[in-house]
């Protein structure tokens, strides 16, 4: 079987056991972009120079017996928000297309303290604005089980490079369900963790208060040792919980499985696909089988989840993205040009001040040009509803929505250890779909959002195929810091089911 | 056209800049003068993925200062971020605080030693924490506009405290920033150097006139730009003269026209209009969801309070009643800081007398001090010599001139006073030794002794002067006293 097959955990025994090398391994990886990434696009950029300096250290370290952790020399992708020092992070926006930070984001420093090796940076939603990594401005991805859909987003790109065998583990980030969404069309495992569980430190923001990064593995248990190496306390994130790690790869397999499930009722109503909604009950069933009590329960405010995001995630982003304004760093629109058109305007105009400053017309300039139009509808929508007038109705409402959100799950969780839903209400759509109708994309984020705006994990995982054979995912959501319940129940029935180990068929 | 009569309604808002080795929110330093663009980070500059984590010590020294100023401090604190852009905000908001602050409802007490005003209570709405912004540069050149940012300043912290409209002069808003500025430097919060924009002031002014038809407001300005206190009085005493002649010509009224800002001009010692902002301010202020809130707790509360150095007014008000000094005098010994104060009280306890102390240190000490670019900490005289040369002046061993070469030989040297003494020769001279000087002296001046006894006393004079060449320890009052008393016994 071909290294590209094998899990994390696999690649971790085998290099233990020197069935391979670090280099091969990579070398594997960089053959299989090279196969696939033409016609799916997961990748902005390879380094597959860098990527084998780093495996041939891997192998030197591993004949040295220095181990920087088991993971070491196994190959890794970057969602390209992620800050990698002298290395473009580019956001998937024209706006950051020759960006090089100085630093790594701190989850990128902690997989380089662990030996992984970066592959390269996946492709996104412009600023992780997005369902379908279509609102890219530096390329589009498809979903490699059917190139004419979407992977779904915005973690697009990490989605389908994991679910084409072109790199065994990557990271996301997931703001309203930006991990857990592509996961599920691309039939990997993906995982939000509770806010503040990973350092946002280095992530390039969106809507602060929701982002979060986590694994996109194919099983539970590489998704925990991919968790287990990139969470934990940041003294440069001061939203990050002092809270130690779990042996999350250890209790992934150790761990006595969920007593009760909860299946949130107004997840199978009106919009959900039949099929996965169908797929979905089977997991029930399954759960059930195995002695998992099952019970009903309500998330009466979760109806209003959709429109509560979409009030609090563009008003953070309208200032998150403020920054990008053509003077210190990225983008800036082409100044003589500008000047011209200043001149021009100010020959016309019936009053020379009724022309914008130099400085003014610069900043709309650049950002009329830097932005696609998804940023700019969030923008747009998040600064009007902070304007003054505006922000009692929408932003303070929307926060105390949110507060009713996070008392339905906790009401919640005090009856059942885990809830269990579909994690999209249909499998990946059709690339172009849904661009002329951000509405429509918008209501994909239905049973995700909920997670984000309450702070707790949430868990996506493949449990099935349309008849059309795209993949379904279902979601597990679990109290704060209880990612080892999500993980350790994925395993258990990823132990009798093999979703996960299909492989999307390529001509 | 007769005056009317109005009062000067004027508000202060002042930033301060803490006393921190680095940034609000991330480890770069303070310090001022560094070459452009030094001392930055990914944080400071907003580079993306950046965040910011709160730096402790600025923030109890803004509790520090609120408690100084006697400011409610509310279990509960949060950061919020003030939207606008600029070239020198690099993230295009600015940290800051807005519904709840860090601490409310103050006051600061203020009077006129020189009581040109009444004392008056300044309320304080709030104090709260924020980050500076970076300094813009517009190089002006004729052809060339070129802007230029230094970024060094951004993220230091500021500390802003906003007044009730409790002022009524530019006089008493002059004596609230002196008042306050001394604060700040005895809790030791603060340089408080405005050259270096450690300490900077916006006012809001308008006039209440009384008129036939009742009491009016005119518009509120707010005034800018104001580089030194001085400025800050010349600006408000400006403006409110203005602002009585405009209300004059267009009897404009509060609410009629939008808040205007002014600058202050140097130059002209004017205030002038500052162009309108692009759009108006709507800073669509939301919590800042990078840091968390802070809580405060009535524990940290009473030990910062514990920890609170004495403030000024305390020290001024024992300075008038356990060394009745008067307010002018217990004035300058304050504004000269905590060290001078101390210095002042040692010298008085160890020589028992406060006011010779204050005259000496006002004068003589204060002058040395000036003369030679030092301070207190630095001084040659200790409190003890300053108490002991006292000491000599008021039993009479040392005559008010002497002791002025003895001080002077005492700051030179370093010496004690006794080994000022002796280096300079001075001794006591016995009173026997005195009295043969002078009967010697009318013996030899028999012209001066007929003048005296004529009634021209000046002629002792003369006496006196020849007395101090045979010996230059013969005390003047003392020889006086002795002539006129041999003149008076013969016959």
């Amino acid at each position: 079987m071909s290294l590209i097959q094998l899990t994390a955990a696999q690649l971790r025994d085998g290099l233990a056991a020197g069935q391979f090398s670090a280099r091969e391994l990579t070398q594997c990886c960089l053959d299989q972009i090279r196969r696939e990434d033409r016609e799916i696009g997961a990748f902005l950029q390879v380094a597959s120079e860098q990527a084998m300096i780093q495996a041939t250290a891997a192998d030197g370290r591993r004949a040295a017996g220095r181990l920087l952790s088991p993971l070491d020399g196994v190959p890794v992708a970057l969602k390209d928000v992620l800050c990698t020092a002298g290395q473009r992070t580019t956001c998937s926006s024209r706006m950051l297309a020759d960006f090089i930070p100085p630093y790594d984001a701190t989850v990128v420093g902690k997989l380089r303290d662990a030996g992984l090796v970066v592959i390269g940076k996946t492709n996104l939603d412009e600023f992780a604005m997005g369902g379908s990594t279509e609102n890219a401005a530096l390329g589009t991805t498809r979903n490699p089980w059917d190139l004419e859909r979407v992977p779904g987003g915005s973690s697009g790109g990490s989605a389908a490079a994991v679910a084409a065998r072109m790199v065994p583990l990557a990271l996301g980030t997931d703001t309203g369900g930006s991990i857990r969404q592509p996961a599920a069309f691309c039939g990997i495992v993906g995982l939000k963790p509770t806010y503040g569980r990973v350092s946002r430190f280095g992530l390039v923001a969106f809507a602060s208060s929701l982002d979060q990064i986590g694994p996109m593995a194919r099983t539970a248990e590489d998704a925990a040792l991919l968790l287990e190496s990139v969470a934990g306390p940041d003294p440069r994130d001061a939203t990050c919980a002092p809270i130690p790690v779990p042996a999350y790869a250890r209790l992934v397999r150790e761990e006595a499985g969920p007593r009760t499930l909860g299946v949130v009722r107004e997840q199978f109503g009106a919009g959900l696909d039949a099929e996965v909604g169908a797929a979905v009950e089977r997991v029930v069933d399954s759960f059930q089988a195995r002695g998992v009590r099952i019970r009903d329960v309500s998330l009466p405010h979760s109806r209003y989840g959709i429109a509560t995001y979409y009030i609090i995630a563009p008003c953070e982003a309208s200032s998150n993205l403020a920054r990008y304004d053509g003077v210190h760093y990225g983008y800036r629109t082409d100044e003589d040009a500008m000047l011209r058109e200043l001149a021009d305007e100010r020959r016309s105009a019936a009053a020379p001040q009724d022309v914008d400053s130099p400085l003014v017309r610069m900043y709309r300039r650049t950002r009329a040009e830097g932005f696609g139009p998804e940023v700019k509808r969030r923008i747009m929508l998040g600064t009007y509803a902070l304007s003054a007038g505006y922000y009692d109705a929408y932003y303070l409402q929307a926060l105390k929505v949110r507060r009713l959100i996070y008392n339905d799950f906790a009401a919640a969780f005090e009856e059942v250890d885990m809830l269990i839903g579909p994690t999209t209400p249909s499998p990946a759509f059709r690339a172009g779909e849904k661009l002329a109708d951000p509405l429509s994309m918008y209501l994909g984020d239905l049973y995700t959002v909920t997670a984000n705006l309450a702070g707790i994990p949430g868990m996506s995982f493949p449990c099935g195929f349309t008849r059309s054979g795209l993949p379904i995912g279902v979601q597990l959501l679990a109290p704060a810091f209880q990612e080892a319940r999500l993980l350790c129940a994925a395993h258990q029935y990823q132990q009798q089911t093999d979703w996960h180990v299909q492989m999307p068929e390529r001509p | 056209m007769s005056r009317a009569t109005y009062i000067t309604v004027i508000g202060l808002e002042v930033h301060v800049q803490l006393k921190t080795r680095t940034k609000l929110f991330c480890r770069c330093s303070t310090e001022f003068g560094a070459p452009p663009n030094t001392q930055t980070c990914p944080v400071c500059i907003g580079m993306p993925g950046s965040l910011p984590v709160m730096n402790r010590l600025a923030f109890e020294l803004s509790l520090k200062t609120a408690l100084a100023l006697h400011c409610e401090i509310p279990p509960l604190t949060k950061w919020d971020r003030k939207n606008y852009y600029y070239p020198d905000l690099p993230k295009g908001y600015q940290i800051s605080q807005y519904d709840l602050p860090l601490s409310r409802d103050g006051y600061l007490d203020i009077r006129d030693p020189k009581g040109r005003f009444e004392p008056r209570r300044v309320r304080i709405i709030r104090a709260h924490l924020e980050e500076d912004a970076g300094k813009s540069m517009h190089d002006e050149v004729a052809g060339k506009a070129d802007s230029r940012i230094d970024l060094n300043r951004t993220g230091t912290p500021l500390l802003e405290i906003v007044t009730q409209p409790d002022l009524r002069s530019a006089e008493e808003a002059k004596a609230y920033l002196t008042e306050l500025k001394l604060l700040l430097s005895y809790i030791g919060v603060s340089d408080c150097n405005m050259q270096e924009g450690s300490l900077r002031v916006d006012a809001n002014i308008n006039l209440h006139l009384e008129t036939p038809q009742g009491l009016v407001a005119t518009p509120i300005v707010e005034i800018k730009n104001m580089n030194s206190f001085r400025a800050v009085e010349r600006a408000l005493g400006y403006e409110a003269e203005r602002q009585y002649q405009e209300w004059q010509d267009t009897h404009r009224t509060l609410g009629e026209v939008p808040k205007q800002t002014r600058g202050w001009d140097e130059q002209t010692q004017q205030t002038r209009a500052q162009r309108h902002k692009e759009e108006s301010s709507d800073y669509r202020y939301f919590p800042e969801p990078d840091l968390v809130p802070v809580c405060v707790s009535p524990q940290a509360i009473a030990a910062l309070s514990a920890s609170l150095e004495e403030l000024p007014a305390a020290v001024r008000s024992r300075l008038e009643t356990t060394y009745a000094l008067d307010p002018y005098d217990a004035d300058v010994l304050i504004n000269q800081g905590r060290s001078l104060v101390d210095y002042f009280e040692q010298t008085a306890a160890l020589s028992g007398d406060a006011k010779r102390a204050s005259n000496w240190i006002q004068q003589d000490v204060l002058r040395t001090l000036n003369e030679r670019g030092l301070g207190i900490e630095t001084f040659a005289v200790p409190p003890s010599g300053l108490a002991a040369l006292i000491g000599a002046v008021n039993r009479g061993e040392l005559d008010m001139s002497r002791a002025k070469s003895v001080f002077q030989h005492m700051v030179e040297t370093g010496a004690t006073l006794e080994n000022a003494l002796q280096a300079l020769g001075i001794r006591q001279v016995s009173a026997d030794a005195l009295v043969a000087l002078c009967r010697e002296l009318l013996a030899e001046n028999p012209k001066i002794v007929e003048d005296v006894r004529s009634g021209k006393l000046q002629a002792l004079g003369a006496l006196i002067g020849q007395a101090r060449k045979r010996n230059p320890n013969a005390d003047p009052g003392r020889v006086r006293t002795i002539c006129t008393e041999l003149i008076e016994q013969s016959p």
